[in-house]
């Protein structure tokens, strides 16, 4: 089922609840009064209880900005999309995160990038960009200090008879920064920027009726931490050991991945995607051209399905091994374990460097296919590696690390996050499948040639850190599964549909393409205006929304857990800010 | 370095003695005791980290040690993006390692901001911030390409005479203006704010006259 047809049957359903909601060709649009009502009922009645993406569009020529949202059934199934307009000068919508946890962090993000108010959200601060930064950078009149042109390709790029010009000697500062006019320093405290976080440190989760009065403090865990794996910050409020109240605080890597899509063209932006989340390049590239190609409506050749699919389970066994290596580390193992992972994981990425050319940044996925075939030897070296050495290396693992005396005592029982919060704060991966909840894409809304292979979704019961742990080593032995039979039953023939050029053009519309990546639900949401540049280019990123569970795991835990809860969840920081 | 005149060695005792400047001695043990701190951005951090496993080894470099606080090391990889938020941080960092100190840029984000270098919270290039020794160029560089990097300063190092050394100056170092955050990026709030008090004073001065 297309999730056309799906909002085409749900409608008549809605309709006679709430008269005033329409279906138009890229959703249901709802009135801002209304949504939160309309929310609960779909969850409630209808069963869309997973909110999975909150974004907003910008339309300045209609003087609107649209927030979209994409619900899914947890039990599988398309999506159901939302939109809600607001008026482009004061925008506020109603905040859907007191019913749908996932919208917290997703909800803060369109305040920062957009401006948008959310009515009744607890703690609407800015997420990416730091407070007292000049303007919500994603609207579409809002210009960084290099910016030359709405669209590439820069005819400065290419000028006619000259040399290029750096961009550092078209700005005023000569540098990429910008202040706005007869903005004077001395009238400006440099301590706003971590003032509204430490007034949210104190004032949440306090319990006023507690018995002994005891001193709080507030410890800063990053950004530069050797636990955080990346530039994660992480303020605690502690009362002795015992965490009272966590926040993270990000965007200490926010590389502007959607003001830099939107300027690029649809095909420049494959390599982009290599660098959100950049231990899992193959995926990242996945997610993105599946996007396009429901925009495009292109049929991918049987070989080339096969190779996205050989590559995408390659690419899950890396991350896992790096995930649960690196766990190791943060429980107290030292390097012993990741070291294990890291040899492995050199060997899969010669096999990505003989199809792609490169070790981590794979630029490998297009539209209609892939950009190369296999080289001679390689389905053979992969069977070799597949059949032989990864079953040993990682039974070792498996053994070395979940029947470790020191990984129980550290991981069992801690962190425990319920199948109903889980769901409800929009967790998805193997965080979401080590809460007893058998959700993974590959089998909720197949994609790509999934529908063939014989494998078992991985779930465990005990939603704790050791349990997310476990679920991985599961995953790992179902990807080998999958590889096996991928890699006997490759068919040949070709492995590019269509003929690209550098200014594809995409059709009018809006796509919603999303894929069972390592970490969890990765989703592309890309609106077209027919021209060859994205209007809309935006990331659901696993990372991020996997990272709003961590503030309730950490809550009342001992601080020494934080780390190890944190290494569960498994992120990486690059896809958390973009 | 200067080339000095070295006594000559009486033929029973050459094969067992050497006869070396300190200079030379003091530079060969320093080149081959670097701390790198363990500090990583972004992708480039990820491919540092391959470097320091098994099949790169840094170890036989004498570096695998990688310390978590600025005050045990003395080099440091920036690897990956230097964004507008965590440039405080990185020029903190940064002024709290131990002399003397070195710096790699690794990979096209550190050298001058790399394909992200038009977005508006990436500083363009981290030797806007704080010196650098050696860049390395690639997005991200190989392993192979960061120990190319690593044996260059170390040859760097190998030609640095005693005396000139930052670390032996009487004066202490002042270290870098920590920039801050204001509307955008402000890389000296405290020249800012000098010119700016300047600037109020003339203007003072103008109107009482």
């Amino acid at each position: 089922m297309k999730s056309h047809e799906l909002m085409q049957e749900i409608f008549p359903v809605l309709q006679q609840r709430f008269p005033n909601l329409t279906l138009e060709s890229n959703g249901l649009h709802v009135a801002k009064r209304q949504l939160v009502d309309v929310a609960r009922y779909l969850r409630d009645e209808l069963g869309f209880n997973y909110l999975s993406s909150v974004t907003a569009v910008d339309y300045p020529q209609r003087g609107v900005i649209d927030v979209v949202y994409h619900f899914y059934r947890i039990s599988g199934g398309p999506e159901l999309v939302l939109h809600v307009e607001v008026n482009r000068n004061a925008p506020v919508v109603p905040s859907l995160t007191p019913e749908f946890g996932s919208a917290n962090f997703q909800e803060r993000e369109v305040w920062d990038m957009f401006g948008v108010k959310f009515e009744g959200h607890p703690d609407l601060r800015r997420l990416l960009m730091w407070e007292g930064f000049a303007g919500f950078p994603l609207r579409k009149d809002w210009h960084e200090a290099y910016y030359e042109e709405e669209h590439k390709p820069y005819s400065s790029r290419f000028p006619k008879g000259g040399q290029p010009v750096m961009a550092e000697e078209r700005t005023p500062l000569r540098d990429n920064i910008r202040l706005p006019e007869g903005w004077l320093a001395q009238d400006f405290s440099y301590d706003e920027a971590d003032l509204a976080l430490y007034q949210r440190m104190l004032s949440a989760n306090r319990d006023p009726n507690k018995p002994l009065k005891t001193d709080e403090m507030i410890l800063n865990l990053g950004p530069h931490h050797p636990s955080t794996h990346g530039v994660l910050r992480l303020a605690v409020r502690l009362d002795g050991e015992t965490v009272q109240h966590l926040e993270p605080v990000f965007g200490y890597l926010h590389r502007n991945h959607e003001k830099i899509g939107e300027r690029n063209t649809w095909m420049q932006n494959i390599p982009y995607t290599d660098r959100l989340d950049y231990i899992n390049g193959m995926t990242n590239n996945l997610a993105y051209v599946i996007a396009m190609e429901k925009l495009l409506g292109w049929e991918v050749p049987e070989r080339a399905e096969y190779i996205r699919v050989i590559m995408a389970e390659f690419m899950r066994i890396v991350n896992h091994l790096v995930a649960t290596g690196f766990f190791g580390n943060d429980v107290g193992i030292y390097m012993t374990a990741s070291l294990y992972g890291l040899e492995e994981r050199e060997l899969i990425l010669d096999l990505f460097e003989a199809a792609s050319g490169a070790r981590m940044m794979f630029n490998y996925m297009r539209p209609g296919g892939v950009a190369a075939d296999l080289p001679e030897g390689w389905i053979e070296r992969a069977l070799a590696l597949v059949e032989d050495r990864l079953p040993r290396k990682i039974e070792m693992m498996q053994t070395m690390l979940t029947e470790n005396e020191i990984v129980k005592a550290r991981s069992v029982g801690v962190g425990v996050l319920s199948p109903q919060e889980a769901i409800s704060l929009g967790c998805s991966g193997p965080v979401l499948r080590a809460s007893g909840v058998p959700y993974d894409i590959r089998r909720a809304e197949p994609y790509s040639i999934y529908d063939r292979f014989d494998f078992d979704v991985a779930v465990r019961y005990g939603g704790d850190a050791y349990d997310r742990i476990r679920v991985r080593f599961d995953e790992m032995w179902q990807s080998l599964r999958i590889l096996k039979q991928a890699l006997r039953s490759i068919p040949a023939g070709p492995i590019q549909a269509k003929k690209l050029t550098p200014l594809l053009k995409l059709p009018a519309g809006e796509a919603y393409g999303r894929i069972e990546a390592p970490k969890g639900e990765l989703g592309f949401y890309l609106v077209s205006d027919g021209s060859a540049n994205p209007y809309r280019y935006h990331i659901r990123a696993t990372s991020l929304i996997n990272l709003g569970a961590l503030s309730q795991l950490t809550r009342l835990a001992k601080i020494a857990d934080v780390v190890v809860i944190l290494a569960s969840i498994d992120l990486t920081m690059g896809e958390v800010d973009r | 370095m200067k080339d000095v005149t070295l006594p000559e060695i009486p033929p029973e005792l050459q094969g067992s003695v050497g006869v070396f400047s300190l200079d030379q001695v003091y530079a060969w043990a320093r080149q081959r005791s670097l701390w790198p701190i363990l500090f990583g951005l972004a992708c480039c951090a990820f491919e540092m980290i391959a470097a320091a496993a098994s099949r790169f080894d840094l170890a036989r470099f004498g570096m695998e040690i990688m310390r978590p606080s600025p005050r045990q090391a003395d080099l440091l990889i920036v690897s990956g993006t230097v964004t507008k938020k965590m440039a405080p941080q990185l020029v903190r960092i940064y002024n709290q390692m131990a002399e003397p100190k070195y710096v790699v840029a690794m990979g096209a984000c550190a050298i001058s901001g790399g394909p992200f270098k038009e977005g508006y919270n990436v500083v363009s290039g981290v030797d806007k911030l704080i010196p650098v020794d050696v860049y390395i160029p690639g997005c991200p560089p190989r392993p192979e390409a960061l120990i190319h990097a690593l044996l260059a300063l170390h040859e760097r190092i190998g030609h640095e005479p005693i005396r000139k050394m930052r670390a032996f100056s009487a004066e202490p170092d002042p270290g870098i203006p920590v920039p801050a955050l204001g509307p955008d990026l402000i890389l000296n709030p405290d020249a800012h704010m000098r010119v700016l008090e300047e600037r109020i004073a003339e203007m003072n001065k103008e109107a009482q006259a």
